[in-house]
């Protein structure tokens, strides 16, 4: 049974989300909104790891080199500044966010599967919060674009 | 005082500082509030010197009490309620007695257009101003385009200057960053609205104050911000069948004084309280649930954030007693006519919208909406900020459209006569805050700031100032004084005010009045449209088809183009002409074309305004303010049913600490409007209330050794406030101060020495859907200073 590699991929994307959404937040401090939920969505982040950390100690945990990643979502690295790095980082936020969402979507798929009440209730708390933070990342990157894309020095 | 301003009140208005809400007029549930006239005329001014009665409206709060100005040989001499008027029924408070006329016509009224030479604002003729407006307007136009323009307006002029304004700036221009101060004073009032009902319209009106049998004021010192409708609750309270009075509010103002329930919540906490009050109208079987299935969406997502919320977790984070939230809860689950009044106790304070959103739940849940006596007041802050919601002048798009809809935009544009490219609708509108972090960052380059003072009203000053002071950025401020933000600008317009210039404006309760000239405007002083008018002239904005973008002469003009984009909308004006309004004192919309009667009460039928072709937005996630998009919206299939939303309690984001360890709120004293431009002019209400104070409950002050009158430095991360102490019914844990006083009137340099305003305090922080910067939780220490008196 391979699930527990889909689990452990998806605990390591939201740990890694989470860090962005904080390094995001204490990069662009000047910029509160983006600051405060940031910070806010990081903790949305913490709150689902621990919870899928429950369903990790049944299923069990990948083995350390059992699907090799090619895809590496190692997270923001180094926070841009300025209108554009602002925009530039919530578009790299918005990509993990998104392969965190596709992820839990398959974990949901076997878990169908699988019968799994339990994960089917943590999956759908899951997408409803990501959906959310995805639409508030596009909604705040469409707002800032224009200004950063044209009038910014 | 110089002469021309020395007034004293005569008859029986004259005690009206200390007696703040006149005599009482008790009356029972259900029969007319009784008339009562308040007049005022200046000294040595009798009732039969009077030229002439002007008919007007009251604009020193968002109440729009009815009255008339007494002229004399061409000068404002005065000012009575009108008794036809159902706002007011001849009342007015303190500010309409004192400052609406007095604080017109002072010495130092800007009269000539002032522009900056050498770092000095030297006067000039409108020509040269205006031609140095246009000169960098045109020149950032062609060098960066529209997004090099912002609008930051008020709430205070009126209707059509408002339109005028929305029309140069999303027509002529095409710049999404528009805004008024209206962020800061009604922003939720609208987004809550918007939120649940689809678009912006108050449901209720003040004649339910007299058919309710339970009256919940959540935030809202109505005894101080709007002191006529004060005095009819006062009234209800000393008659027969009282309402039962439920009040939330840090502080014991009169009105909770007044109360059965007093909530004395921790600053920025209300969310959780609202939550415990839904939980509890849920769990004890209080909701209709018919009325919710036929007419709401959202009851499930509702109950799972309310579940969380019983009466002692609430406790325990608010501070206050379990038994009070259930009582509060059993009285609005159990009465048979409640209203709901809200204002910047929830506006201004954490997760605003989402907060206020429960107060529309609580009713939706209990079907207690259109009817008389059951009904809610999302109030609002200035008189005319109802105008700038509707014209667009706030970056909303005019007659509640929906920036969404491209039908919508499509309307405006071939009312407009331009492609509706032009007219910015690609993301929600600017907001202040955001406007003016833009200016702060150099992209926006041209400000133009009407009939507001943000460098004493937004939050975190000595960074506003800094971004005024900015010399890349061409400021231009249009006002009636030379205000803290007008000396910081480039160009400074004189503008004429009320009773020199005619227009319309809307109270909280959708409630129309004209305001018609009285007298000339000193000096050069110009009326504010007759400034957008000869801006967009001199900046040759054009429709396709060639003919100039305004073609109007005056007010009568732009009001009748209004009218036109209000056709068909929830806010239709096609029904209300300037001879109407000259015949009836106030009407309310909607009053379509050919309706001679209005309707006073929304939703009576419970068919709400979330139809997707007509609605005025299709939502937001009220935690985060995310957008829900016309497909999600439009697959719920709302079509007339109304929302029940909700966000998770998140609590204030700089909550006290060892360093900071009080909560600090700001708020209003009843003698003063704003930045205290007008009232301060008058000479009894600046007696009443010379200069700035802070309130601290009496064991915060024991705990320093702090008594009345002593001297304190109040200190945030971002600033510090200098004031004596008043130890006050305030909750333990908390220091109020009001916002009224900038700099205007004190010493050079004060700002630095002995600051007096309550922002240099306030923090950055704004609710994810409305906008509306947080003024009323923020963390702050409490120190003795030894100062000169």
């Amino acid at each position: 049974m391979k699930l527990p590699v889909y689990l452990s991929l998806l605990a390591g994307s939201e740990q890694t989300l989470a860090d962005s959404y904080r390094q995001v937040a204490e990069a662009h401090g000047d910029e509160p909104d983006v600051h405060f939920l940031c910070l806010t969505l990081a903790t949305q982040c913490d709150a689902r790891r621990e919870r899928l950390a429950a369903v990790i100690a049944r299923y069990g945990a990948a083995p350390a080199d059992d699907e090799p990643e090619r895809l590496h979502t190692q997270g923001l690295g180094e926070p841009r500044t300025g209108p554009l790095g602002l925009l530039r980082d919530l578009q790299d936020v918005y990509l993990l966010a998104s392969f965190a969402d596709v992820t839990w979507m398959m974990v949901k798929q076997a878990a169908q599967a699988l019968r799994d009440v339990e994960l089917l209730d943590l999956v759908a708390d899951s997408e409803r919060d990501i959906e959310v933070q995805l639409r508030w990342l596009q909604s705040r990157m469409k707002q800032a674009a224009p200004q950063a894309l044209i009038a910014a020095r | 005082m110089t002469d021309e301003g020395t007034t004293v009140t005569t008859g029986a208005a004259r005690g009206r500082v200390r007696d703040v809400w006149g005599h009482r007029t008790p009356f029972g549930r259900g029969d007319r509030w009784p008339d009562r006239a308040d007049q005022l005329l200046a000294e040595g001014i009798a009732e039969e010197d009077v030229d002439r009665w002007v008919r007007s409206a009251c604009a020193l709060c968002s109440n729009g009490c009815g009255c008339d100005i007494a002229v004399k040989d061409g000068r404002m001499v005065g000012i009575r309620g009108r008794i036809d008027d159902a706002i007011n029924h001849g009342r007015l408070g303190p500010k309409g007695l004192y400052a609406s006329w007095q604080g017109m016509e002072h010495h130092d009224r800007l009269t000539t257009p002032l522009v900056r030479r050498d770092g000095e604002l030297v006067p000039a003729s409108w020509d040269e101003a205006m031609a140095m407006i246009v000169e960098r307007s045109r020149a950032l136009l062609d060098e960066v385009g529209p997004l090099s323009h912002g609008f930051y307006t008020s709430g205070q002029l009126f209707l059509e200057e408002y339109y005028a304004l929305a029309v140069i700036g999303k027509a002529g221009i095409g710049t999404p960053h528009m805004d008024g101060n209206t962020r800061l004073c009604t922003a939720t009032a609208a987004s809550s609205l918007k939120e649940t009902f689809g678009a912006d319209g108050q449901p209720g009106c003040y004649e339910d104050i007299d058919e309710c049998d339970a009256l919940f004021l959540f935030g809202h010192n109505m005894a101080a911000t709007q002191t006529v409708l004060w005095s009819r609750v006062l009234d209800r309270l000393d008659g027969p069948e009282p309402p039962v009075l439920v009040v939330v509010d840090p502080r014991e103002t009169p009105v909770a004084k007044r109360a059965v329930v007093h909530l004395a919540v921790n600053p920025g906490t209300n969310l959780a309280l609202m939550l415990a009050l839904v939980h509890e109208v849920l769990a004890n079987g209080w909701a209709d649930d018919a009325y919710v299935t036929a007419h709401t969406l959202g009851l499930d997502a509702l109950r799972r954030e309310a579940e969380q919320w019983s009466p002692e977790r609430a406790a325990e984070v608010c501070g206050v007693a379990a038994s009070d939230i259930r009582e509060a809860a059993r009285i609005f689950g159990t009465s048979e006519r409640v209203l709901s009044t809200v204002l910047q106790g929830f506006y201004q304070s954490s997760q605003a919208t989402a907060a206020s959103c429960q107060v529309n739940n609580l009713h939706l849940l209990r079907g207690m909406i259109g009817r008389p006596g059951a009904g809610i007041l999302q109030m609002n802050g200035q008189p005319t900020a109802q105008n700038n919601r509707e014209t667009g002048a706030d970056g909303d798009l005019p007659g509640f459209r929906n920036w969404e809809n491209p039908d919508h935009v499509a309307e405006l544009a071939r009312l407009w006569g331009v492609d509706p490219l032009v007219i910015p609708h690609w993301a929600p509108p600017t907001h202040a805050m955001q406007l003016f972090r833009y200016v702060e960052q150099g992209s926006i380059r041209f400000l133009w700031i009407s009939a507001t003072n943000p460098a004493v009203s937004l939050p975190q000053l000595s960074r506003i100032r800094d971004i005024l002071a900015k010399p890349e950025t061409f400021v231009v401020v249009q006002d009636l004084f030379l205000t803290e933000t007008a000396e910081l600008a480039d160009v400074v317009l004189p503008a004429a005010g009320w009773g020199e210039k005619t227009g319309t404006f809307t109270n909280a309760t959708r409630t129309v009045h004209l305001s018609e000239q009285a007298v000339e405007p000193p000096g050069e002083a110009r009326a504010d449209l007759d400034i957008f008018l000869d801006y967009a002239r001199r900046m040759d904005f054009r429709r396709d088809d060639g003919r100039p973008l305004l073609e109007w002469a005056g007010p009568d003009d732009a009001y009748r183009a209004w009218q036109e984009c209000s056709r068909g909308r929830p806010c239709d004006y096609t029904g209300i002409s300037y001879d109407d309004l000259r015949r009836e004192s106030g009407i309310q919309w909607p009053r379509r074309e050919g309706e001679t009667t209005s309707i006073r009460r929304l939703y009576a039928d419970a068919d709400f305004p979330t139809y997707p072709e007509y609605c005025e937005t299709y939502g937001h996630d009220l935690a985060t303010g995310a957008d829900v998009g016309e497909q999600a919206f439009s697959a719920q299939r709302p079509d007339g049913r109304a929302f029940l939303k909700a966000a998770a309690y998140s609590g204030p984001h700089e909550p006290p600490d060892d360093g900071y360890p009080l909560r600090f709120t700001t708020g209003r004293s009843v003698y003063h409007f704003h930045t205290r431009t007008k009232t301060a002019r008058s000479p009894e209400l600046d007696a009443a209330a010379p200069s700035v104070w802070v309130e601290l409950a009496e064991a915060d002050a024991a705990a320093r050794g702090l008594g009345d009158g002593d001297m304190v430095e109040v200190r945030s991360r971002r600033g510090r406030l200098v004031a004596p102490v008043r130890v006050t019914g305030i909750r333990p844990g908390t220091v109020f101060a009001p916002f009224h006083y900038g700099y205007w009137d004190a010493p050079e340099s004060a700002e630095q020495r002995r600051p007096t305003a309550a922002n240099e305090l306030t923090i950055t922080e704004w609710d994810p859907v409305s906008k509306q910067p947080v003024f009323k939780t923020a963390a702050v220490r409490v120190t003795r200073v030894e100062v000169e008196r």
